[in-house]
């Protein structure tokens, strides 16, 4: 078996499978940790007491940040080399092609890709590490609420934000739906269900994160 | 020359059986060393290719397309027959036979026509197996429709695209083979001549039509599956690269052409509309077990056809035939059609054409029905010309198809040079002068799968390894000739493409040599034929390198092939004045102008020889016996 | 109909070739592509030029033989046809169309709009067949096969091998001919014993080809002459990993 798995890896649907299923725990991890920081909604009490139980889970915390690093990694390993096969497969291109079928999500997974990957390295820095924080000094660890608001009282990194969300979302309309492909969950009885599937969950998670910059740029969500 | 056809002794139901035990076989360590050329990679070729291979020849297979998947077998649409009497409605073996030799109004061959019908059941076997996705009824069995004529159902068949699953289903065997280094696929590959030595065929030479290359192919045997020769007409269903080129060098080295005016006109084409045509489809026959047939009484009806009343219209297919109606043959169907065009009544602005009307099945079966049935034809027709076939009837008219006549081969199907085999459509074999409905795909496949890997073997088995081998002077010869004349091809620079040509050509044998022929025009062809010849040699342009793919001059290779071949089709049916099938003499009818045999004169194969360029070819006859089938006059009323 | 044509014209496999303008003038509408292509060829025939180089051969959409990218589409903006089934009805008076040869790594350019489609054959090659001997079937009633498999097989099998779908593809990607193989041959019970075997090497020999990798765009069936569904390549996905985990 583990050849065949090593062979399946050197073909494409392999590393497409790598890829869909990958992509399944960001997605998880999209979900959940949206919901956690929805939380915001219900005061600071609650989102840091939140934020502290995650702090406290210690060793299961460590093990699911590896997870998830393993997860980026591998999804970003084999996107490239998908890309590299794929850009190598027309050396020439047309002077004039036109498309029917796909989309605008599924033409800029390639370079939504880098761009949320960047957006993840800020967000990192600005919350987690809170080495770029806007208003600089103000940077808690422990209030996480105060940290939140703060920061997206910035109107530039409110809308950096936003943007990020809604590029975060194209990723995951094309990449839901992409990965039940790839993942062979096919059926002739609800195969026009999973495009509904796929355009319910992105919209869901974008309006989840959005929501929360424009709370706090419209004043609905704020520092008492 | 006596033209024997080695038909085995013995009862008919056993001569196969017994020719079969009789054949010598080759010691399975031998076979290897055997080299087998293959030219043509349709269902006759490509099943005669895998199979050989499989039973362990080295066998080479040349082709004119990219890819063995594309021969024109393809676009057959709708099925082939089997005597399995799955349906229990009184099929056998002998009655497919029966039908078969009284479809081709008693010009073919008994002992062959039943050796079909005896391995028609093992095809079916063989398609499923490879997986051809037959249709099914809902308990899993294969499903039958009755097709061409026929009154029992023995059509086997997938959507309208029958052709092409058995096709790809010979592909895949082929493929296999390749895979397993017994075949050797040469792609757009031409062969441009038949080489033999010692009265033996030896190889082949062909142009590499990519980068020009003429080159000689040495083997133990050749056969030839290159299928037949409608596109001497110009316009017809067949592909465009369909031709008689290969069949026609083969000729021209010694083996000789059978019954060449058998040629068919299918009833259900799509009309010509234009000048700039460049080639005709077919409608699935099978739409005649569903639409009927008819043409306004008064000739010269402009009307449009839903404006026309029931009174005013004439179903003349079910008023002249009651018994078959819309379903009699192909030939009677196409002559009918002519005869009511002749009379003024045709449709279409050219006048040359009939209805086909759906409106009583319309409401019948409903249009979801007929939708089900016949979608995938209808859309084509309206894609085509721009007409709602639901809403408007179709029109139609007859169309070159199919050619019955073909190389001279025996019953072990060799040509007259021996090592020369010809398959499928090449040869003349089974369908006499007319072919039935779903015949030519069960034709190919038993030639194919189940008659040529025997035979060929016996011949092997007879004949020791060929030791001449491409080097011999024999091939230099010929490489030396086919290069001459694409030379010669090239240097005309004259002002005319051999489209033009090919054109001019079909004109004067659709006119002359269609539907109905008579001693005057056969005799204007002849006149007329040498004529475009000899403006072809002087006045033809061929422009680019003959050292990379150039299809100008692969049309005018086939062209000039063509524009001696139909000088063969036009005295072949200038000599039988009798009507047969296809054939029909205008000076030979009944008195309601159905097709007249002249048994007395004519119950024989008119096979021709090569006499040499600007020699009339020399025609030899092969009688015909019918000791089962006694020939009658063929009533479809 | 008058158009303007910019056909991609190239002399040979290593030649560098460039789109060449050529205006078609008096064009009946009911004339199909091709034949529009064959009144161009002629005319340039007569001016002295060389005609361009195109394949086709049924020309009733079956072969699979013909096929450029038209105006950026595969075989044209009609739906569900070859190029030799579109109808100059279908275009503008006075239209410029771009005529280019199908764009691949494993499809070079032959000349002009011909490429070499060899790549298919490999794939077939590879294990596009249920391996039995002439002879050796049993009678063709003793399988039985559901009507809807059958179907659905038919669905999958009435590929022609045209290449539109890797001509189409963003990515040119052979998935959707591939994947139609497997599952036509996967679909029916005499398939089964190769079934595995058979998903591992078609799809190693499409890779070996040199095609590109499926992103699931649906290009590549909305191109499809024949309309075959991308469902099938999420079959080809399904029965590629199972050959992995059992290998």
């Amino acid at each position: 078996m583990a050849t065949g798995l090593l062979n399946y890896y050197r073909t494409s649907t392999g590393k497409k499978m790598v890829m869909a299923v990958t992509g399944a725990i960001i997605f998880g991890f999209v979900v959940i940790h949206m919901l956690g920081n929805l939380q915001v909604f219900r005061g600071p009490e609650v989102l840091n007491h939140y934020a502290a139980f995650l702090q406290g889970l210690g060793g299961v915390l460590w093990v699911m940040r590896g997870i998830m690093l393993i997860a980026v990694v591998l999804h970003i390993v084999s996107a490239t080399q998908v890309t590299l096969q794929s850009w190598a497969a027309r050396p020439e291109g047309y002077a004039v092609q036109r498309y029917r079928e796909t989309t605008y999500a599924a033409r800029t997974m390639r370079w939504g890709g880098p761009i949320i990957l960047l957006f993840i390295i800020y967000h990192l820095l600005h919350f987690t590490f809170g080495t770029v924080h806007p208003t600089a000094g103000h940077f808690d660890k422990a209030n996480v609420y105060q940290n939140v608001v703060m920061g997206f009282q910035v109107p530039w990194v409110a809308g950096f934000y936003i943007l990020a969300s809604m590029a975060v979302g194209l990723h995951l309309y094309h990449g839901a739906w992409s990965m039940l492909q790839t993942m062979g969950i096919s059926h002739p009885g609800w195969n026009r269900w999973r495009k509904a599937f796929a355009v319910v969950f992105a919209l869901a998670v974008t309006i989840g994160n959005i929501s929360m910059p424009i709370a706090v740029l419209t004043g609905i969500v704020t520092l008492d | 020359m006596v033209l024997d056809a080695k038909i085995p002794d013995g009862p008919i139901e056993q001569k196969w059986d017994r020719h079969r035990f009789k054949m010598k076989l080759v010691n399975p360590a031998n076979k290897r060393k055997y080299h087998v050329i293959v030219v043509g990679a349709g269902l006759a070729g490509a099943s005669a290719s895998a199979t050989l291979a499989e039973l362990g020849y080295h066998v080479d297979c040349f082709f004119y397309q990219d890819s063995p998947r594309r021969a024109h077998s393809i676009a057959a649409q709708g099925g082939i027959n089997a005597a399995k009497n799955y349906q229990n409605d009184g099929d056998s073996i002998y009655r497919l036979f029966y039908d078969t030799v009284k479809g081709g109004d008693y010009r073919s061959r008994e002992p062959n026509v039943y050796r079909l019908a005896q391995v028609s059941n093992a095809i079916i076997d063989q398609c499923v197996a490879q997986g051809v996705p037959f249709a099914r009824e809902y308990g899993g069995q294969l499903a039958n429709r009755s097709f061409g004529g026929a009154q029992v159902s023995r059509t086997f068949y997938a959507r309208g695209q029958t052709g092409q699953q058995l096709l790809l289903g010979a592909y895949s065997a082929l493929m296999r083979q390749v895979a397993s280094r017994q075949v050797k696929l040469h792609t757009r590959h031409e062969m441009l001549d038949v080489v033999v030595v010692d009265g033996r065929a030896r190889g082949i030479v062909t142009r590499n039509m990519v980068t020009g290359e003429i080159r000689s192919w040495a083997g133990d045997a050749v056969v030839l599956g290159t299928g037949g020769y409608g596109n001497v007409f110009y316009l017809s269903t067949n592909a465009k690269g369909c031709n008689v080129t290969a069949a026609y060098r083969a000729f021209k080295r010694g083996a000789f052409f059978a019954n060449p005016c058998y040629t068919q006109i299918h009833p259900t084409c799509i009309p010509v509309s234009g000048e700039y045509q460049s080639k005709l489809t077919l409608m699935s026959e099978s739409l005649r077990n569903d639409g009927r047939i008819w043409v306004p009484v008064r000739p010269g009806d402009k009307r449009p056809p839903n404006d026309i009343p029931e009174s005013e219209r004439d179903y003349y297919l079910e008023r002249r035939y009651p018994s078959f109606g819309n379903l009699v043959p192909r030939d009677v169907a196409s002559r009918a059609a002519k005869a009511v065009c002749d009379e003024g009544r045709g449709v279409g602005e050219t006048g040359l054409g009939v209805y086909l009307d759906f409106k009583d099945a319309i409401e019948r079966m409903g249009e979801a029905g007929v939708r089900e049935k016949y979608g995938n034809l209808f859309q084509m027709y309206h894609k085509i010309t721009a007409e709602d076939p639901y809403k408007v009837p179709m029109r139609i008219f007859p169309a070159v198809h199919y050619t019955m006549g073909g190389l001279w081969v025996d019953y072990n199907l060799m040509t007259t040079v021996p090592g020369l085999y010809a398959i499928g459509e090449a040869n003349f074999s089974d369908h006499g002068a007319n072919r039935l409905g779903a015949s030519a795909l069960m034709q190919g496949l038993a030639d194919g799968y189940f008659v040529l890997p025997y035979t060929i073997g016996d011949f092997l088995a007879e004949h020791r390894q060929s030791t001449v081998d491409a080097s011999h002077q024999a091939f230099k010869q010929s490489e030396s000739e086919v290069r001459s004349r694409i030379e010669k091809l090239m240097s005309i620079g004259g002002t005319r493409s051999p489209d033009s040509f090919h054109r001019e050509l079909g004109k004067v044998m659709w006119d002359y040599c269609g539907m109905a022929r008579n001693d005057a025009g056969l005799r204007q062809a002849l006149e007329e034929i040498p004529r475009i010849r000899d403006e072809f040699w002087h006045n033809l342009r061929v422009l680019g390198a003959p050292e990379s793919l150039n299809q100008t001059l692969e049309k005018a290779g086939r062209v000039a092939d063509f524009l001696e071949f139909a000088e063969l089709v036009v005295r072949d049916a200038l000599e039988r004045t009798e009507s047969c099938g296809g054939h029909f003499r205008e000076e030979s009818q009944t008195e309601d102008g159905e097709a007249l045999r002249d048994d007395a004169r004519f119950s024989h194969v008119a096979a021709w020889s090569y006499a040499g360029d600007g020699d009339i070819p020399e025609r030899h006859t092969e009688p015909l016996t019918f000791e089962y089938v006694k020939p009658s006059q063929r009533s479809y009323k | 109909m008058d158009f303007t044509l910019k056909v991609w014209r190239q002399a040979g496999p290593d030649e560098k070739g460039r789109l060449i303008t050529y205006e078609a003038h008096d064009i009946s509408s009911d004339t199909s592509f091709l034949e529009m292509l064959d009144i161009v060829n002629e005319r340039l025939l007569e001016k002295g030029e060389e005609p361009i180089a195109f394949d086709h051969d049924c020309r009733e959409g079956i072969c699979g033989m013909c096929g450029c990218m038209v105006n950026g589409h595969a075989h044209g903006h009609q739906q569900g046809t070859t190029l030799c089934q579109l109808h100059m009805r279908e275009f503008n008076d006075g239209d410029t169309i771009y005529i280019e040869p199908w764009r691949a790594k494993a499809f070079p350019v032959v000349k002009d709009l011909v490429v070499d489609r060899s790549a298919f054959d490999a794939i077939i090659t590879a294990g596009g067949f249920i391996s039995m001997r002439t002879g050796s079937a049993p009678d063709g009633n003793a399988i039985p096969v559901p009507k809807k498999s059958a179907d659905q097989a038919m669905d999958a099998a009435q590929c022609i091998g045209c290449g539109a779908c890797v001509a189409a593809c963003p990515n040119a990607s052979a998935m959707l001919f591939t994947s139609a193989k497997i599952s036509h041959l996967g679909l029916v019970p005499q398939g089964q014993p190769e079934r595995m075997r058979r998903a591992r090497a078609m799809v190693d020999a499409m890779e070996e080809a040199g095609f590109g990798a499926c992103t699931n765009h649906g290009e590549c069936e909305a191109a499809c002459p024949k309309e075959i569904s991308m469902n099938f390549i999420a079959r080809l996905n399904r029965d590629r990993l199972k050959a992995a985990l059992v290998e």
